[in-house]
């Protein structure tokens, strides 16, 4: 035995769980490579509200994204849809949504696709177009016609019915808001606290009953999106049929128990295909040879381990995720595997502006990838998710689209290359 | 005390965005109002506490120190380990029950009981005794007790000389193996002969994580002090290795004794800390390497594994499922629920047995549920907290790998 650190090989790893990395690893494993997931922690599918936003500005609201994506990617031939292709975000949101109805929470699904955005109140009741949904809370589309009762719950501090009913009728919905005091036995009320007791079914009657008296005969019912961890499709249908009227949820701030319900779809679905995932496991450098990347160095208790694999897939997001990170001296470094970024502004130029709410010229700053989302320097890496430069999901709504369709469209890419070099041999 | 690595620890509070991560995946203030959460007691509370004043809130004394907040944080905070810096300072302030004094003390209680095994044992069934500690120690009369072996591991392995082949591994058999499942232990030095190396087992001692996680943490220091300096003349060289079946002592050894008890600048842990692996750590990196013997025989069972919070603290993943994989026959039920509940002596202590074990419901639910006759887990305590609560047996998962290499007969 030497003192060395552990080795370990793979098909392919991928660094980053959230919604990219996630979906890329769970394409690469279906498609019969042996894979493992490197994350820091878990990722973005717990702070984001589990809708699939495609575009949803460009710049004014967008009604059909399938029908506006080709125009976008004309203006912005640099943004990620431009490289993973038109074409190919359909069949992400289809395989997706396939993914979800053979998971683990029975009857869950999602609605909608790239035809038509749905106009979906957030906490604050303003509109977010989104093009698949979940189907518990499609409900709350501000096109249907019905009134709006938003349901808050007293203890917990994430979701103010008031606001989100006020923000709805000042934009011409009909919204009113009730507080319904419930009872959590927890000392720092979340909507996972809530969650788990509408996972239960005695809770959730208890809970109809009180709120039946005080909703009126023409309202839809809106609720945080607390329904339940388990069995969450079972536990709206319970409420729709006790309160018989249509019911909705609406995302609250995080914790969000939608994107925990991905999550654990998307971790279910790796483990069904042989995939690894290990958590806490920080990529904190690469062995590099000549232009490839042999093997990333991860960050374990007591010593390093280093995965070695044919493919890399960098999925750790931009600055939000602490990803890319800009050091004193005002230079951008990508943290895991040093690779050169694009869109950060030059030394000298502005990198911010005064209005809060425009572009920042920092904004579209990631990974310097080629037209097929390779990296820059590194012909055996990937990059999927906010780690690509060129977008501002935030104003485009856009995110968990480029997420989604990166991390499918990688994975797609590597498969490929697999299939087409005599690379593959069997361990 | 306030060393470099604490204000490290410290200092990673500034990296908390209050995204909830944490709170979404603590299994103890998901089941009991009595703790608010980790980013709630660690990050935020903090803040609040100042070297040398009292303790501002006492709810961190419920957090179990499972380490899964820290392992899921996504920002590097070292939720886990602020956590238990103010848990020693609470046990400070307001004092620590001499039940705490006892029950973290393995090797005390191992060699008291060992020669009294027959009557030890006999007395942690009888249901008077129990009540009797749970009035007197505060020790929950319901608790999962394990039963002395009435034998010592360590003087099974002096008996013997284990094969001298040149390829080396130092083996950290932990106290519940010493004292309470020998044979666990046995079969470690079986698998790990069958594949071709002598193993050293040196005169060791407790790695004192009971100790530090009930706040008790000079005496922590002391004890894992003792042990490094005992096991690290034997990895001085660039070669050997030491290799532990108890999943938590190894990360104690690993990690949490210089974080958590300040102690990185140790010499002697430094190394033991860099060269300790988890068996079945070592195992897939062999297998990695095409070096672990696969001449398994078929186990035709079904077994649920549950990967204990303290070896998911290793940052490794789950490596006994890939071991587990191996053995011809064998379906393996991988468990998703975190937490058995028990956290080494926590779900032992009157007041907080009831918490341990709805933190455990959720997997004793889904090992139920899974059809498995037997469970695999890494750590004992767990073990016996599982057996307790779901009456299936339970064992390391490298009883597998002993039984299908068809090692049984000659342990």
């Amino acid at each position: 035995m030497s003192a060395r650190t552990p080795q370990l090989h793979y098909d392919a790893v991928v660094i980053g769980a959230g919604t990219a990395g996630l979906t890329a690893a769970v394409r690469l494993a279906e498609g019969g490579a042996r894979v493992c997931v490197l994350a820091k922690g878990v990722g973005s599918t717990h702070l984001a509200p589990g809708t699939i936003d495609v575009l949803g500005y460009a710049p004014e609201r967008v009604e059909e994204p399938g029908a506006a994506l080709p125009g976008f990617i004309a203006e912005h031939p640099d943004h990620p849809y431009a490289l993973i292709g038109a074409d190919a975000i359909g069949p992400a949101l289809q395989w997706f949504a396939e993914r979800v109805e053979q998971g683990p929470l029975p009857g869950y699904r999602y609605v909608g696709g790239l035809d038509r955005n749905q106009l979906l109140p957030t906490a604050v009741g303003v509109v977010r177009p989104s093009a698949l949904v979940p189907e518990t809370m499609a409900g709350g589309d501000e096109r249907v016609r019905e009134a709006v009762c938003v349901v808050g719950m007293r203890p917990l501090r994430d979701f103010h019915a008031s606001l989100c009913a006020a923000n709805l009728s000042h934009n011409g919905s009909s919204a009113r808001a009730v507080e319904a005091a419930v009872e959590v036995d927890r000392a720092d009320v979340n909507s996972v606290g809530l969650a788990r007791r509408f996972d239960d079914p005695a809770w959730r009657a208890a809970f109809a009953a009180k709120l039946a008296p005080v909703v009126h005969a023409e309202e839809r019912v809106a609720l945080p999106a607390v329904l339940g961890l388990r069995d969450p499709r079972g536990a709206w249908e319970d409420l729709q049929q006790r309160l018989g009227r249509g019911v909705f949820e609406i995302p609250t701030l995080p914790p969000s128990v939608p994107g925990m319900r991905m999550f654990e779809i998307l971790k279910a679905a790796l483990r069904a295909a042989g995939g690894r995932l290990v958590l806490g496991a920080e990529v904190i450098g690469a062995d590099r040879a000549g232009g490839r990347i042999e093997a990333v160095r991860a960050h374990a208790s007591g010593h390093d381990v280093h995965y070695h694999a044919r493919w890399f897939v960098l999925a750790t997001g931009g600055f939000a995720s602490g990803a890319i990170s800009i050091a004193s001296d005002w230079t951008a470094h990508e943290n895991a595997l040093g690779l050169p970024l694009r869109g950060f502004p030059a030394p000298g130029q502005p990198r911010f502006v005064a209005d809060y709410f425009a572009e920042q010229p920092m904004g579209r700053t990631g990974v310097a990838v080629d037209g097929s989302l390779r990296a820059e320097g590194a012909e055996n890496v990937f990059v999927a998710g906010a780690s690509l430069p060129g977008s501002l999901p935030w104003k485009e709504g856009s995110g968990d689209g480029i997420a989604l369709a990166s991390g499918h469209r990688v994975a797609q890419a590597v498969l490929d290359a697999e299939a087409t070099s005599n690379l593959r041999t069997p361990a | 005390m306030s060393t470099p690595i604490d204000e490290l620890l410290r200092g990673s509070l500034d990296h908390c965005v209050k995204c909830t991560i944490c709170e979404t995946a603590c299994p103890v203030s998901n089941a009991t109002p009595l703790f608010p959460g980790p980013k709630y007691a660690g990050p935020q509370a903090e803040r609040y506490r100042v070297a040398d004043e009292p303790s501002v809130e006492w709810s961190v004394d419920y957090c179990s120190g499972c380490g899964i907040c820290t392992q899921v944080c996504p920002q590097g905070v070292k939720i886990a380990e602020i956590n238990a810096q103010a848990r020693h300072k609470l046990k400070r302030d307001k004092g620590v029950p001499l039940r705490d004094r006892i029950i973290t003390r393995p090797t005390w209680l191992g060699r008291l009981g060992t020669p009294a095994a027959p009557i030890a044992n006999w007395s942690l069934t009888f249901k008077p005794a129990r009540v009797l500690g749970e009035k007197v120690l505060k020790v929950h009369r319901d608790a999962a007790a394990p039963k002395f072996a009435g034998r010592r591991f360590s003087k099974w392995a002096r008996s013997r000389t284990s094969p001298v082949t040149g390829r080396k591994v130092v083996y950290f058999h932990n106290c519940g193996t010493e004292y309470y499942e020998p044979w666990e232990g046995e079969k470690v030095v079986a698998i790990l002969e069958h594949n071709g190396f002598e193993v050293v087992v040196p005169k060791q001692d407790c790695c004192g994580l009971p100790l530090q996680s009930s706040g008790l943490f000079d005496d922590a220091r002391k004890v894992v002090l003792r042990l490094a300096k005992a096991l690290a003349p034997h990895v001085r060289d660039d070669d050997t290795i030491i290799v532990g079946n108890a999943t938590s002592c190894t990360l104690m050894l690993k990690r949490e004794a210089r974080e958590i008890l300040g102690l990185e600048d140790d010499p002697d842990l430094k190394l033991v800390s860099e060269r300790t692996y988890d068996i079945c750590e070592f195992l897939l990196e062999l297998h990695d390497r095409g070096e672990l013997k696969t001449d398994f025989q078929p186990v035709e069972e079904t077994v649920a594994y549950h990967a204990p919070c303290q070896q998911q603290g290793h940052w490794i993943g789950k490596p006994a499922l890939e071991l587990l994989a191996l053995v011809p026959g064998l379906k393996v039920a991988e468990m998703d629920a975190r937490c058995c509940g028990i956290a080494g002596t926590y779900g032992l202590k009157a007041e907080k047995y009831d918490v341990a074990m709805a933190v455990g419901a959720n997997l004793f639910e889904q090992i139920g549920a899974s059809g498995a006759e037997s469970v695999a887990c890494d750590s004992e305590t767990c073990r016996w907290q599982i057996t307790h609560a779901t009456q299936r047996p339970s064992v390391h998962p490298i009883d597998y790998l002993h039984r299908a290499y068809g090692l049984d007969g000659a342990a």
